[in-house]
């Protein structure tokens, strides 16, 4: 069955593959800088201006000199897992982008493009189940080091990601009842033509906005690379690109986290007043990526603002709301979502 | 030799392979590694198997959530390859024993088999979330339902234990 | 006990309403602070460009004043290294010769003139000790060196450009000082 597929699919699929991971680590690089020049205008300063026009080489200044850093293994780590650990975080950050919706098909040298690298029947649980392994580049890493602030690090962070994994299967328990479906696609689809999902889940979509900011250990649940606790928490002993790595594979489960935030809740590649129906194939899709596009900077920009506005939880704090206020709240969700879907359709 | 055959022997040599190793590892960080390297194997064999459902929950549960917190357990009481409990002959003789007798069951069920069919690749959709639900809750919701009562005390007990400290 | 000012305001400690416990509104309001901040005036100057006109009374570097002539004022009278609390300056005095009139001003000069930079603290009080006007605290930073010996000043590297020789690196070491009405040349 495998063979059978032509090689144009083949290729074609291969181009995407090149195109979207690309895509995703440039967003990131500049995510770094957007974050530095944010942080900047929010704290009345300016922010990196030298390197480039506007400071917009910063991001290759800063890769390049983590490339060129001296590398430091620790002599009383397991060297193969202290290299796997940011490996593995690159990887799962990098691999969620497989089965997201980027826009409708293009239609190019007489053969329709779609923009999807896999739409496969259980798109969102391929990426919770991806995001759920994100940890283990963390806890590896963490363990390798040998050093207790990297430990406690690590142990922060599997604790935190299942605790609030829970409460954002649950919240996406009740915004699977709604639309129906697994497909990303599909759940775009019936969005374009439809409400957006925010309308008919507005406290799923916030139950999944905060357990998005723990997943992706940024402020206020950066508790697993604290740095005035934990000397940097679990990349305490990394250096040269592998902090890069770790660092970067930040900055791609943030991209990610908003593009499956602005799929599930915003519309995907819809843009909204704009009938795709009248407009052509290519300009239709090049519209729903720009559409996109826009609101991940917002969903980006907002991860940002909030980390500079907001201080970090103690850990106690982080815990009873993971458990005790989010969880419930989803099952409360998730009763009422039921609740209203059976008396509607009766 | 066809692609379908030659992923299910990589798959399963791979399966195979870690199984041992997670055995055989000194350090229980290992063990649970390898054990995680299993679980991919397996899902594997269940997208294979068209059931691409049971292939991600199966990562999902097991590889995201058992393994992360199996992890966290070791982790948080440092045990390493020396703090193993060096195992006396009796129980070493048991654990023969009893690995022993379970593999013989498992070789009988294996005599058992039709061998015209040996393995069934991608047909099926017992493990498509459709069909999964379809089954849970008529053909199978008694055992179901009695199971989440088992979790339920399960939980139940767990707030209970924790309570008391 | 007698409150010092009437400005204390007693701790609020009543419990919190259920709209207080939500959180939500409050972190709204918080973000709204910060996004507010985007839009204020940045108060940084981009340094090497544009810079911040120095304050008059700024005390830099020491410079060692010459006359209009470009003849040293130093006298070595030693009231500058009496005068230095940190006990920066030493200087040696020599006898001027016949024929180096258009060295030196007066007829005794300081053949050697040290300040140790990292012992001085830039207070100013040798320039109103000097009764000559010959030392006076620039408008230019330490520069940043290698090594500690690099910052014991000598006092070729002291003296302001020759007047004569060097007209324009001695406008520029001279500074705003000309506009100060201090300089007797």
């Amino acid at each position: 069955m495998f063979l059978s597929i032509d090689t144009a699919l083949i290729i074609e699929k291969l181009i995407l593959i090149v195109v979207v991971v690309s895509i995703s680590l440039v967003v990131a690089m500049y995510t770094t800088f957007a974050e530095r020049k944010v942080a900047a205008v929010i704290q009345d300063r300016r922010g990196p201006n030298r390197a480039g026009p506007f400071g917009l080489l910063q991001p290759l200044a800063d890769g390049l000199k983590l490339f060129f850093k001296e590398e430091i293994i620790p002599n009383f780590s397991s060297k193969f897992l202290f290299i796997l650990g940011p490996a593995l975080a690159m990887l799962t950050a990098v691999m969620t982008s497989a089965v997201i919706p980027w826009g409708d098909k293009l239609h190019l040298f007489g053969r329709d493009i779609s923009l999807q690298i896999a739409d496969v029947n259980i798109g969102i649980l391929y990426v919770f189940g991806v995001v759920s392994l994100g940890v283990y580049g963390i806890m590896i890493g963490a363990w390798a080091s040998n050093n207790k602030y990297s430990l406690l690090g690590g142990l922060r962070a599997a604790s935190q990601i299942i605790s609030y994994e829970l409460a954002m299967g649950i919240s996406l328990i009740s915004l699977l009842m709604v639309t129906g479906s697994l497909s990303l696609k599909e759940m775009v689809v019936q969005q374009q033509t439809g409400l957006w999902n925010i309308i008919y889940q507005p406290l799923g979509f916030l139950i999944f906005l905060i357990c998005s900011f723990a997943e992706c250990n940024r402020t206020p649940f950066d508790l697993p690379e604290a740095e005035n606790e934990l000397i940097g928490g679990y990349h305490t002993e990394y250096s040269s690109m592998k902090l890069g790595f770790y660092l970067f594979s930040e900055y791609i489960n943030m991209f990610v986290s908003s593009v499956i935030m602005a799929t599930l809740f915003f519309g995907g590649y819809d843009m909204p007043f704009v009938n795709e129906a009248n407009l052509s194939t290519n300009v239709a899709a090049i519209v729903g990526v720009v559409a996109l596009m826009m609101k991940v900077v917002f969903f980006l920009f907002l991860f940002m603002w909030v980390r500079w506005t907001i201080p970090r939880f103690r850990y106690d704090q982080l815990m009873h709301l993971g458990w005790r206020i989010l969880i419930p709240l989803a099952l409360f969700n998730m009763l009422v979502t039921g609740a209203v879907i059976l008396f509607l359709d009766r | 030799m066809n692609i379908t055959t030659l992923l299910f022997i990589i798959l399963s040599v791979v399966a195979a392979f870690a199984g041992i190793m997670m055995i055989t590892s000194k350090n229980p960080v290992h063990s649970i590694l390898w054990l995680i390297v299993v679980f991919f194997a397996i899902s594997g064999h269940y997208i294979m198997l068209n059931a691409q459902f049971l292939a991600i929950v199966n990562i999902i549960v097991y590889a995201g959530a058992i393994m992360v917190l199996f992890l966290f357990v070791v982790m948080l009481m440092n045990l390493n390859a020396d703090t193993e409990p060096v195992k006396n002959y009796r129980l070493r003789l048991i654990g023969v024993i009893s690995g022993g007798s379970l593999l013989l069951v498992l070789l009988a069920a294996l005599m058992d088999i039709d061998k015209q069919q040996l393995v069934q690749m991608n047909v099926g959709d017992a493990g498509l979330i459709k069909e999964l639900g379809k089954n849970l809750f008529t053909n199978y919701v008694l055992p179901f339902e009695i199971s989440s009562v088992l979790f339920l005390s399960a939980m139940i007990g767990a707030v209970i234990i924790g309570k008391k400290q | 006990m007698q409150a010092l000012t009437n400005r204390a305001l007693p701790v609020d400690r009543k419990p919190m309403s259920f709209w207080e416990k939500l959180y939500l509104p409050a972190v709204f309001k918080g973000m709204m602070i910060t996004f507010s901040h985007i839009f204020k005036k940045k108060p940084t100057i981009n340094y090497p460009e544009k810079q911040r006109p120095f304050s008059p009374v700024f005390r830099g570097l020491h410079i060692l004043n010459r006359d209009a002539e470009g003849r040293e004022n130093c006298t070595a009278c030693g009231l500058c290294a009496v005068a230095c609390p940190a006990e920066a300056i030493t200087m040696e005095a020599a006898e001027r010769l016949p024929g180096e009139e258009n060295l030196y001003k007066e007829e005794k000069y300081a053949a050697k003139y040290e300040i140790n930079m990292l012992r001085c603290i830039f207070c100013g009080l040798c320039e109103e000790a000097c009764p000559k006007d010959a030392i006076y605290l620039s408008e230019t930073f330490t520069p940043a060196d290698y090594q500690r010996k690099q910052f014991i000043y000598n006092k070729n590297e002291l003296l302001i450009p020759h007047p004569k020789e060097n007209p324009e690196a001695y406008a520029k070491a001279l500074g705003n000082r000309a506009a100060k009405g201090s300089v007797n040349a």
